[in-house]
């Protein structure tokens, strides 16, 4: 009895006896090269550090997301407790992060360590989520979360509002960089999600004009220390 | 006259002749061209760019097998579970089984055309689960009881008001004409649904080999609710989706968003690899994914056109074809419209059926100009006129092409057809040509030269 899968793959190899031209093209690309000067066609993500930053904060105002710069870990716990008082969030769920709890601890609303005690329905209830990150693509403004580093799937996603506290050195220039440091720190056991998140949530599904927390969250805030 | 050419005729033609309609569609689009350019322009080299692209898909498709085998090892060890459907029935049937021995409910879904493609919805719906689109779009399709009209888009003829007295009539809101207001009706509806679900089915935009990822590109984030909360997320996907490496990502990802819909990279692109792993605190218990054939593997087939598998459903090419902006996608009765539909259709369902769809074309070559890898597009309808001319020619092809064929061997009978041409032509003028009604009506033929050019040749003195 043949089953689906071998039919398949004899499909395939049948179909491939006859070979395809490679594609005639004007300078050949290295498939599989990670480092940003291997692809010098894509959008700039800056050579130095602060060319990086300053791209950043453009992509991200852009973007409509917004960048939060502090010079120190006390600072960005007094950002979020004005943050969260100025918006009148009532309920925050954060991911148990050393980085967060300090900052968790300074909000003048009720708090709950998400990934301790995980419920989706009382995430569900929280205005706002705070969560570290893996690193933040300047050349897009993508910030990437996994499931890791922002205390599992929903937390990231489910609050109407997210706000990720990081380090400037997180800061890497282009996607390639990202995926790079993704897989020289997890190797073979990937975090189960890994997420780049380029903006708040938006649709432009009605008459394709842009509004802002389709289903995600309407608000992001990057609260980058130093 | 096959049946879907005679309701593609009927369509094409009352669409066309919709001005409004038209109007609506144009301006829908101008905010994308503006973007689509902005964001391009920030590429160092486009053109580069696309090579890279175009090179990326390349190498995976036509190493189809040890990639895909690549993928499914890696995505096995991630302890995802992988399963093989030949055609959209086995597919069905598959993800039927899964709800059924699951003992599921309720059923999330996040936008994947993949399942357009197998009427997904109809089998599940009539098997007895509870459905919902989660993508707004593809809500308001579904409660408008209508195919997507574009596959990235799919409501985008949609006027607004449209959309507040259907979600009046389901939903039971207030009336607005605010696109924001319409938006939250959706979202604040939609919210409990993820939570209540017990599936979440998804799509996938690539399949990472080196890894066993699966990559989704969304905005919403209604894709990331969907593959977060339920318990069982069941992603369904083509198998040309696969590319070699991670790496491959850094610039197919910020290439489709900009291709398909002018932004630097869309809201979300998530790589899922397995179930909720040790140590992580939510996700899905068990993690599925259906790789389908349905076809594909007779394009894979055709060298020439083995290139239209590489397409990543970016809808850049829809948004530029001349033909899609004046009928709209319902005329093309596929799951994918446009210039990439018109391409693949007929060898996903059939030359004869869908034959009609490689003169919905103008020629112009935006569509081949727009792709970001580099899809001959064009060229490929042209393709197809010439394999349907050659399955089955019709009586017009049989006739003129043995006629002409006739002739040209003939010199006399030539030089004799071309006199009585040249000296019937005025009266030719008078006549009502058939097929010629619309084009005579504002030109004139040609004048006549008093000598063929064969004697014109003869007669010179060089």
């Amino acid at each position: 009895m043949s089953d689906a899968r071998s039919d398949i793959f004899a499909r395939i190899r049948e179909a491939l006896k006859v070979k395809a031209p490679k594609p005639h093209l004007k300078g050949e690309p290295k498939p599989g090269s990670t480092s940003s000067v291997a692809k010098p066609w894509l959008p700039d993500g800056g050579e130095t550090a602060d060319a990086s930053l300053s791209i950043l904060a453009e992509q991200l105002a852009k973007l409509k997301a917004v960048l939060i710069r502090v010079p120190d870990h006390a600072s960005a716990a007094k950002a979020v407790a004005e943050l969260s008082a100025a918006k009148n969030w009532k309920k925050v769920a954060y991911h148990g992060h050393p980085l967060l709890r300090p900052v968790a601890a300074a909000l003048p609303c009720e708090t709950w360590e998400a990934d301790t005690s995980f419920e989706k329905q009382r995430l569900e209830g929280c205005d706002a989520g705070i969560t570290t990150c893996e690193s933040i693509v300047a050349q897009l403004g993508a910030i990437l979360v996994s499931s890791a580093s922002s205390g599992g799937r929903a937390l990231s996603i489910l609050p109407h509002v997210h706000v990720v506290v990081a380090e400037a050195s997180q800061v890497v220039p282009d996607l390639g960089s990202a995926l790079a440091l993704a897989k020289a720190r997890h190797g073979d056991q990937m975090p189960s999600m890994l997420s780049f998140i380029t903006g708040p949530s938006r649709t432009g599904d009605i008459e394709r004009i842009l509004v802002l927390g389709a289903h995600g969250p309407k608000e992001l805030y990057l609260v980058l220390v130093g | 006259m096959s049946d879907s050419k005679a309701i593609f005729l009927k369509d094409a033609t009352v669409n066309a002749a919709d001005g409004d309609q038209r109007a609506f569609i144009r301006k829908a689009l101008g905010g994308y061209y503006v973007n689509r350019d902005l964001q391009k322009a920030r590429y160092r080299d486009w053109e580069r760019a696309r090579d890279a692209a175009s090179l990326a898909k390349w190498s995976a498709v036509n190493d189809l097998a040890n990639v895909l085998e690549k993928f499914v090892t890696n995505f096995e060890r991630n302890g995802g579970v992988v399963h093989w459907a030949r055609d959209a029935a086995e597919a069905r049937a598959i993800i039927l089984k899964i709800a059924e021995d699951n003992k599921a409910k309720a059923i999330v879904k996040s936008k994947c055309m993949t399942s357009e493609e197998i009427h997904l919805n109809d089998a599940l719906e009539k098997a007895g689960y509870g459905v919902v689109e989660s993508d707004l779009g593809e809500f308001i399709q579904q409660l408008r009881g209508e195919a997507p009209y574009h596959f990235v888009f799919p409501c985008m003829h949609v006027k607004r008001e449209a959309i507040s007295e259907l979600f009046t009539k389901h939903l039971g809101t207030a009336p607005t004409d605010s696109p924001e207001e319409l938006t939250m009706i959706a979202r604040r509806h939609l919210r409990q649904l993820y939570v209540d679900a017990d599936i979440g089915i998804t799509g996938a935009n690539f399949l990472v080999a080196e890894t066993g990822q699966i990559s989704i590109t969304e905005n919403e984030g209604n894709a990331r609710l969907t593959a977060a909360l339920p318990r069982i997320h069941i992603a369904l996907s083509g198998i040309e989706k696969v590319v070699n490496h991670l790496d491959d990502l850094s610039v197919l990802l910020p290439m489709l968003a900009t291709a398909g819909a002018g932004q630097p990279m869309t809201c979300y692109n998530t790589l899922y690899s397995g179930p909720r792993k040790k140590g992580e605190c939510d996700g899905p218990e068990q993690f599925h994914i259906v790789l389908l054939d349905n076809a594909r593997t007779r394009l894979l087939a055709d060298p020439e056109q083995r290139d239209a598998l590489h397409c990543i459903r970016c809808g850049a090419c829809l948004n530029v074809c001349p033909i899609f902006k004046n009928i709209g996608g319902l005329a093309y009765g596929t799951t994918y419209q446009g210039p990439i539909g018109s391409v693949i259709t007929p060898h996903l369902r059939g030359l004869k059926q869908w034959n009609h769809l490689s003169g919905a074309s103008s020629l112009c070559g935006a569509c081949t100009d727009a792709c970001p890898v580099r899809i001959d597009l064009h060229h490929h309808l042209l393709h197809n006129r010439r394999n349907a001319a050659k399955e089955s020619p019709t009586l017009f092809d049989q006739v003129f092409h043995h006629g002409f064929n006739f002739v040209i061997k003939r010199p006399w009978l030539f030089a004799t057809g071309g006199r009585i041409f040249r000296a019937t032509l005025p009266l030719l003028q008078k006549l009502p040509l058939p097929y010629m009604g619309a084009w005579m009506k504002t030109r004139d033929l040609p004048k006549a030269p008093a000598q063929s050019f064969r004697d014109q040749w003869k007669n010179q003195n060089v």
